[in-house]
C-alpha cells in the first residue's frame, strides 16, 4: 500500500522540511508532495530511500545533493546544480535549471524538459553499476561536461529556433560521452574532446532515454530518434599525460 | 644543441671488505639500483634516489651513499637546480614535475622565534606534579553562554552548542589519501590517532572499508574531484574537510594517474581502474565565498547538523581575508596550509614559488579574526612543514586551535624524504600499492611509531608550557608574549604581533 503525504513548504526553511521529508521516509510513506516551494535549498539532500518526492514550485540550489535512490519531480524551474554528486535515483524537471546541473553525479538520471545553465554535467564520473544520465530538452551553455570522467549527457536541443551549445564542450574530458542533436562546429570543442557523428549503434545507446524524455513530456519522439547526433568522447584517457616531466 | 646526460645525484659505493654478498640491498630496492654479478656486487649509481632502504637493511653497515659527488663550476646565480631544470625542459618541452614540500632555502620563521620560560618572579610548573591541560576543542563556541536556573537551583544551559571535536594533544594528521599512500600507512596511522584520542584525514581518496573500525577517529575530505563521496562515507567521519587548497601548490588541482588506481583505489574512490582521478583546481559548484557557504550548508544539511565542516585553504596573499569569509561561512574550523607543506608530486614552479609560511598566515588570520570579533566562530589549524614539538607550540601561541602533521607522520614510519613519491614504488611501502612493497610496512609495528611520536611531542609540549608557567593550551593560544623575535625585520614583526628578544 501506497502512503502518501503533503507538506505545505510556505514560508518553511529547508532544515526543518528536510527533518520532515526525512521522517516521513523513516515511517516508510512512499510518496511526498511539498506544495509552495519558493527557493528553499537542498531538498532532499543526502536523502536514502525508495520514496517519489513532487516539488511545486522552484527550489533553491543543491536540489538532490548526494542523493540515493529517491525520485524527485519538480514542476517549475531549478536554481544550480541539481543532481550534485548525487548517487543514484532520478531527477525530473519541468522547466529550466542553473548552472552546474549535475555536477560530480556518479548515478541515476537528470532530465531537464527546457534548457540548463553553464557547466551541466561538469565532471560526471562513473563507477561500477552507477552510470550518471543528464538529458536535456533544449539547450545547455558553455562548458558542457568540462572534466568528465563518465557518465552519458544528451542535450535534444528542442527549441523552434535552434541554438547549438556554448564554447568549451568537454574541455578536458577523460571518460563518458556527450551527445547532441546535429552537428557542433570543431571550434565549439574544448581541450581534450573529439568529435564523430553518432552511429546507429552509438544511438541505440541513447533512444531509450530519448522515449523515457518524450514520455514524460509529451513530445513525439520520432523526429528525436530519426535525426543525426553528434558524439562527443574524450581524445585520450589521459589528458594531462604529455604535460609533466619529472624532476 | 646536443645535451648529455646532467651528472648523477648520487654515488654508491660497498665497502667489499665488510660485504657478505648476502644480497639484502638488491631484494630491497626496488629501482634496480644494484645486481649480482660474479662473485661481486654491480652498482649503477644513476638509479639511487638516496632512499637508504639499503642502508638501513644492510647488517655490515657497508654501504655509503654520497649527495652530488660531481659538482658543476660552482656560481651564485646558477645553481644545480636552476641548470638541470632548463636541461630537462629543453629536451622536454614540459612542466617540470616535483617531489615533497618547497625546496628553497628560504629561512624559517620557526627558528626565528624562540620561546619564554619563568624565572625567579613567576614560578614554572612541574608537569609530574600538576596537571597540564592539553584537550582541545575544534569547532565553533558560542558568543555567550544563556543559562537558566530552574526550580531545585539547578542551573541549566540553554545555549545550544555546535558540535566540536575532541582532541587529547593538539596535533592531528592531515590529509593523505589512499592512493597516494598506501592503506598500510593509513591504517597505521588511524590506529595511532585513536589510541592518542586525536584525528588523522582520509585525503580525497575515500574511506577504505578495513579503516571503518577508526571512523570515529577519521576526518573525511570532500575535494574537487569528489572522488569516494557519497553519502555514506560523509556520515561515517567524525568531521567533513573540505578542500580548496594545498600549500604545496595553491591554485591548482591534482591528479593520481591510471597507474595508481588499482582494484582496491579504485572501490573506495570510485571509478574505473586503471583511470586517471583528475581533481579540478576549483571545486565548479564554488565559484564565490556565497557558493562555500551553500557547500558548507549542504554537506551540514546532508549530515543534520551534527558534524563540524572544516576548509582547507593555502596560505596566499590575502589569507586573512579569505579566513574572515570562511569564518562567515558557518564552517566550524579554517585549515590553513602553509608553502612548505608536503606533497606527493606538484609543479615545482608551484611548490617552490607560490604561498606564504605558515607562520605569518596562522598570525595574520588570527589577528584577523580577533578584530572582527569572530574568532569564536571558527578553530584555527595550521599545517605546512612543522618539524616539531617546538614548531607546534609556537604555532599555537602565534594563535593556532591545533595542527596537522603530515611528512612528520610518514617519517615516523619510515620515510627518508627522498621525494621519489611520485615514481609509486616507495621502498618504505609508504608511496605506493605495489603488494611486494606495501607488505614492508607493518600497521602492527608502525602504528606504535606514529603514537610515540605524538606521546613524545606531547610531552615536549606540556614541559615547555611548564617553563613559561602555562598550565593549560587556553592560556597558549595567542599569547605572543610568549614569542620574541630573533633577527626578523620590523614589518614582519608587525605582521607577527611578536617583540623583538630583549623587548
Amino acid at each position: 500500500m501506497r502512503k502518501e503525504i503533503v507538506i505545505d513548504a510556505d514560508g518553511l526553511h529547508y532544515t526543518p522540511l528536510n527533518k520532515k521529508i526525512r521522517s516521513a521516509v523513516q515511517d516508510g510513506v512512499s510518496q511526498i508532495r511539498i506544495d509552495n516551494v519558493l527557493g528553499q535549498r537542498f531538498i532532499a539532500d543526502g536523502l536514502k530511500g525508495e520514496v517519489t518526492i513532487t516539488v511545486n514550485g522552484i527550489p533553491g540550489g543543491d536540489l538532490g545533493m548526494f542523493m540515493s535512490g529517491p525520485t524527485v519531480e519538480v514542476f517549475g524551474n531549478c536554481d544550480h546544480a541539481p543532481g550534485n554528486t548525487m548517487d543514484a535515483g532520478e531527477i525530473i524537471i519541468h522547466g529550466s535549471s542553473g548552472d552546474a546541473t549535475a555536477h560530480s553525479m556518479r548515478g541515476g538520471m537528470v532530465m531537464v524538459r527546457d534548457d540548463i545553465g553553464y557547466r551541466g554535467g561538469i565532471h560526471m564520473k562513473e563507477y561500477g553499476e552507477h552510470r550518471p544520465v543528464l538529458v536535456v530538452g533544449g539547450n545547455a551553455r558553455a562548458f558542457l561536461g568540462e572534466y568528465m570522467a563518465g557518465g552519458l549527457v544528451i542535450i535534444l536541443g528542442l527549441q523552434e529556433k535552434r541554438v547549438l551549445p556554448d564554447r568549451g564542450i568537454g574541455s578536458g574530458i577523460h571518460g563518458g560521452e556527450i551527445f547532441i542533436r546535429g552537428d557542433v562546429p570543431e571550434r565549439l570543442l574544448g581541450v581534450g574532446a573529439k568529435k564523430a557523428e553518432a552511429t546507429e549503434e552509438d544511438k541505440a545507446r541513447i533512444i531509450p532515454f530519448i522515449r523515457q524524455y518524450a514520455e514524460r513530456f509529451s513530445v513525439d519522439p520520432s523526429r528525436l530518434i530519426e535525426d543525426g547526433y553528434t558524439r562527443i568522447t574524450p581524445a585520450s584517457g589521459r589528458p594531462f599525460a604529455n604535460k609533466y616531466t619529472w624532476e | 644543441m646536443s645535451l648529455g646526460s646532467v651528472p648523477m645525484k648520487f654515488k654508491v659505493r660497498i665497502d667489499t671488505d665488510e660485504c657478505m654478498l648476502c644480497e639484502r640491498c638488491i631484494e630491497n630496492c626496488p629501482y634496480g639500483t644494484y645486481r649480482l654479478e660474479g662473485e661481486k656486487i654491480h652498482i649503477d649509481s644513476r638509479r639511487c634516489v638516496a632512499c637508504h632502504r639499503c642502508v638501513a637493511m644492510c647488517p655490515r653497515d657497508a654501504i655509503t651513499i654520497e649527495e652530488k659527488p660531481i659538482d658543476y663550476r660552482s656560481h651564485p646565480v646558477w645553481s644545480r637546480e636552476a641548470r638541470e631544470a632548463i636541461y630537462n625542459q629543453a629536451r622536454t618541452g614540459k612542466i617540470v614535475l616535483a617531489g615533497m614540500g618547497n625546496a628553497q632555502d628560504l629561512p624559517s620563521i620557526f627558528d626565528r622565534l624562540l620561546l619564554d620560560a619563568c624565572q625567579v618572579t613567576n614560578p614554572s610548573i612541574d608537569p609530574l606534579r600538576e596537571p597540564m591541560e592539553l584537550r582541545t576543542y575544534l569547532g565553533k563556541k558560542p558568543r555567550k553562554l544563556d543559562l537558566h536556573r530552574n526550580d531545585k537551583g539547578d542551573v541549566l544551559l540553554k545555549t545550544t552548542l555546535a558540535p566540536n571535536l575532541r582532541i587529547n594533544t593538539p596535533i592531528m594528521i592531515g590529509h593523505m589519501s589512499y592512493g597516494a599512500i598506501s592503506l598500510n600507512a593509513q591504517l597505521s596511522m588511524a590506529r595511532a590517532v585513536a589510541d592518542q584520542g586525536t584525528f588523522m584525514g582520509t585525503g580525497e581518496g575515500g574511506l577504505h572499508p578495513s579503516l571503518r573500525q577508526y571512523q570515529d577517529n577519521m576526518i573525511v575530505q570532500v575535494a574537487s574531484g569528489r572522488f569516494g563521496v557519497d553519502i555514506d562515507y560523509l556520515e561515517r567521519g567524525a568531521a567533513i574537510e573540505i578542500k580548496i587548497g594545498q600549500g604545496a601548490k595553491p591554485g591548482i588541482g591534482g591528479h593520481l594517474p591510471g597507474e595508481k588506481v588499482g582494484p582496491d583505489v579504485s572501490q573506495t574512490r570510485m571509478i574505473p581502474e586503471r583511470s586517471d582521478a583528475i581533481s579540478p583546481a576549483p571545486h565548479h559548484d564554488i565559484y564565490s565565498i556565497e557558493d562555500l557557504k551553500q557547500l558548507v550548508h549542504s554537506l551540514k544539511e546532508a549530515t543534520e547538523w551534527k558534524k563540524p565542516i572544516f576548509v582547507k585553504i593555502a596560505a596566499v596573499h590575502n589569507v586573512a581575508a579569505i579566513a574572515s569569509g570562511i569564518a562567515r561561512s558557518s564552517a566550524d574550523a579554517v585549515v590553513i596550509d602553509g608553502f612548505r607543506g608536503g606533497t606527493g608530486a606538484a609543479p615545482r614552479v608551484f611548490r617552490d614559488h607560490v604561498g606564504i609560511p605558515i607562520e605569518a598566515a596562522i598570525a595574520a588570520v588570527d589577528q584577523k579574526l580577533r578584530s572582527q570579533g569572530i574568532r569564536n566562530e571558527i578553530s584555527i589549524i595550521a599545517s605546512g612543514g612543522i618539524r616539531d614539538a617546538a614548531d607546534v607550540t609556537k604555532a599555537i601561541a602565534l594563535g593556532a586551535d591545533a595542527i596537522y602533521i603530515g611528512t612528520a607522520a610518514l617519517i615516523a614510519m619510515g620515510c627518508r624524504v627522498c621525494g621519489t613519491c611520485y615514481r609509486g614504488q616507495c621502498p618504505w611501502g609508504i608511496a605506493t600499492q605495489i603488494p611486494g612493497l606495501t607488505k614492508r610496512l607493518n600497521p602492527d609495528v608502525e602504528w606504535q611509531h606514529v603514537a610515540n611520536l605524538f606521546k613524545g611531542w606531547t610531552l615536549e609540549i606540556s614541559e615547555l608550557m611548564g617553563a613559561a608557567g602555562i598550565n593549560s593550551i587556553e592560556s597558549l593560544r595567542g599569547n605572543r608574549d610568549r614569542l620574541r623575535a630573533y633577527l626578523l625585520d620590523e614589518a614582519m614583526m608587525n605582521v607577527l604581533d611578536v617583540k623583538p628578544v630583549g623587548a
